[in-house]
This record gives structure tokens, C-alpha cells and sequence, in this order.
């Protein structure tokens, strides 16, 4: 079965939690989780951010639902990388 | 995981701050009208222990109890607008979030906080009234023990204060403290004056 390791996702959060809280509670989904957080737009209420996720085997629905628990929504998966299971013989 | 959940819930809505504004605005209500009644019987030389205790519990519930409700009501209305606020802004539901779960556990919090802290300060300052109902001997006469815990938990909320402000401690409990000395005597003027 094909495996995410790498997702970058265009995600509308609210101020708070902050970046560093927003992007810790997404790291802590996995212990192998790499997260980047990029605020790229600052508007009264929210905040326009990238976040890129490296990882072994990424959950999207568990790290949707984290990003929708925390109040922030994705607005679009804007770049995937995923390998498929090899089969050694 | 739960623990940074609390965290979280905590922090987006900036519960600390708001209980510990509470804490001490509610608290310094409930330590000062403890303060007041007890002079008020103390210059009235009052003699019934009893019925002094009865009417500062009898307060202290009131306090307890006017604390709770408005902090409930108010936080709660603050909450659903900031809650409708956040889910235009993003044009989603936030029920499900932390934002949904803050809406309903953090005015309970911050309700609790409002109304503990007045009946925490008046049980404290009513001790030595108690102590003294009970056959307990006092270096000084029940109320005048009482007036001088009232100082001290007064002067403790105004160095707390000065923590949180990050300035000199002594200076803002005795800020605190003149304000309780300035009760003090504004009731003692108004029981000569009117005969209390």
C-alpha cells in the first residue's frame, strides 16, 4: 500500500493557538512527524499558512482532523509525495 | 496529549489571564466588604459573635454567589460572540473544535474562580470571629483580629499585583493597603457621624 510521506497543505487557522502551538500539537500525531509552518498572510481574525508535513507514513483524515479540532480549516492539499510499498524478493 | 489539549484550551482563549484578573478584582470585592462589615460591628460594639458570623457567611455566599453567576454570563456571552466572530472570519463550524469546547468549559472555569475567590478572602478574614465564638483566646478582640487579616490579605492582593505587573511588590501592597486604610477610616467617620 502506497505511503504519504510528505504533504503540503494550505491551511486558514485562526490567531490562536499560535504557530508554535499549532504546528507542536501536528508534530505530536506521530514521533517520527517533521512540520513546518509558514504564516504566509496576517488578517484581523486569521491567519493564511503552509504547512508542510514529512513523516513515514502520513494520516491525512488524523491530521485534517487535528487542523479542524484546533479551529483552522484546510483550504487545499497543494502538493503530495507518496511511495509505494517495495517489494523485496 | 491531554494535558496540551488543556493547554490549548487554556490559551486560546486567554482563560488564565481573565480568572486571574478575576481572581484578584473579585477577591479584593469580597476581602474589602468583609473589611467594611467588620469595622461596622467592631465601631458599633457589637458583642453577638454569632450573629456577626452569620451576617459575613451570609455575605460571603451572596458574594459567592454573584461572583459565579456573572462571571457565568457574561464569559458565556463573550464567548459565543468571539465564537461567531472566528467562524465567519474562517466560514466554517467550530463546534467540534477547542473553540467549541472553550464556549462551554472556560465560563464555568472563569465563573468558579470569580465566586471562590470573594468566599475564599471572607472565610479567612472571619476565622478569628470564629476562633474567638468557639472559647479560642485572641491577643486582640475578635473584630480588631479580623480587621488586621483583612489588612493582610488585602496587602497579599496588592503584592500579587505587583508580581503580575512586574513591579515592586511593597509598593503595590501598600497601594492596596491604603485603599483598605481609606475604607477603614470613611467608615469610622460615617459611624460617628450617624451613629452606626
Amino acid at each position: 500500500m502506497a505511503k504519504t510521506i510528505r504533504l503540503v497543505l494550505d491551511v486558514l487557522k485562526p490567531h490562536q493557538p499560535n504557530a508554535l502551538d499549532f504546528a507542536s500539537t501536528l508534530a505530536e500525531i506521530d514521533t517520527d512527524f517533521r512540520v513546518k509552518l509558514t504564516v504566509t498572510e496576517v488578517d484581523k481574525k486569521t491567519e493564511s499558512t503552509i504547512i508542510i508535513i514529512e513523516g513515514s507514513n502520513i494520516n491525512f483524515t488524523e491530521i485534517k482532523n487535528s487542523i479542524e479540532k484546533m479551529g483552522a480549516s484546510v483550504h487545499s492539499i497543494d502538493e503530495v509525495e507518496i511511495v509505494g510499498d517495495i517489494q523485496e524478493e | 496529549m491531554i494535558e496540551n489539549k488543556k493547554y490549548i484550551l487554556l490559551h486560546i482563549s486567554r482563560a488564565k489571564a481573565i480568572a486571574r484578573r478575576y481572581f484578584v478584582t473579585n477577591g479584593f470585592d469580597g476581602a474589602l466588604t468583609m473589611l467594611g462589615m467588620v469595622t461596622g460591628f467592631h465601631i458599633s460594639g457589637m458583642q453577638e459573635l454569632t450573629t456577626a458570623i452569620s451576617a459575613c457567611v451570609g455575605a460571603s455566599i451572596a458574594l459567592f454567589v454573584s461572583g459565579s453567576c456573572s462571571a457565568y454570563l457574561s464569559e458565556k456571552a463573550e464567548r459565543e460572540k468571539e465564537l461567531q466572530e472566528i467562524e465567519q472570519a474562517l466560514v466554517s463550524e467550530l463546534k467540534e473544535s477547542y473553540y467549541g469546547e472553550a464556549k462551554l468549559f472556560i465560563p464555568i472555569f472563569v465563573a468558579l474562580v470569580n465566586g471562590l475567590s470573594p468566599l475564599l478572602f471572607s472565610l479567612v478574614i472571619i476565622i478569628p470571629i470564629f476562633l474567638a465564638e468557639h472559647g479560642y483566646l485572641l491577643p486582640l478582640p475578635p473584630f480588631i483580629c479580623s480587621i488586621v487579616v483583612a489588612l493582610v490579605c488585602i496587602f497579599l492582593l496588592g503584592v500579587f499585583l505587583g508580581r503580575i505587573s512586574k513591579k515592586f511588590w511593597l509598593w503595590s501592597g501598600i497601594s492596596t493597603l491604603l485603599i483598605a486604610l481609606v475604607t477603614i477610616a470613611v467608615i469610622i467617620f460615617l459611624g460617628g457621624t450617624y451613629d452606626i
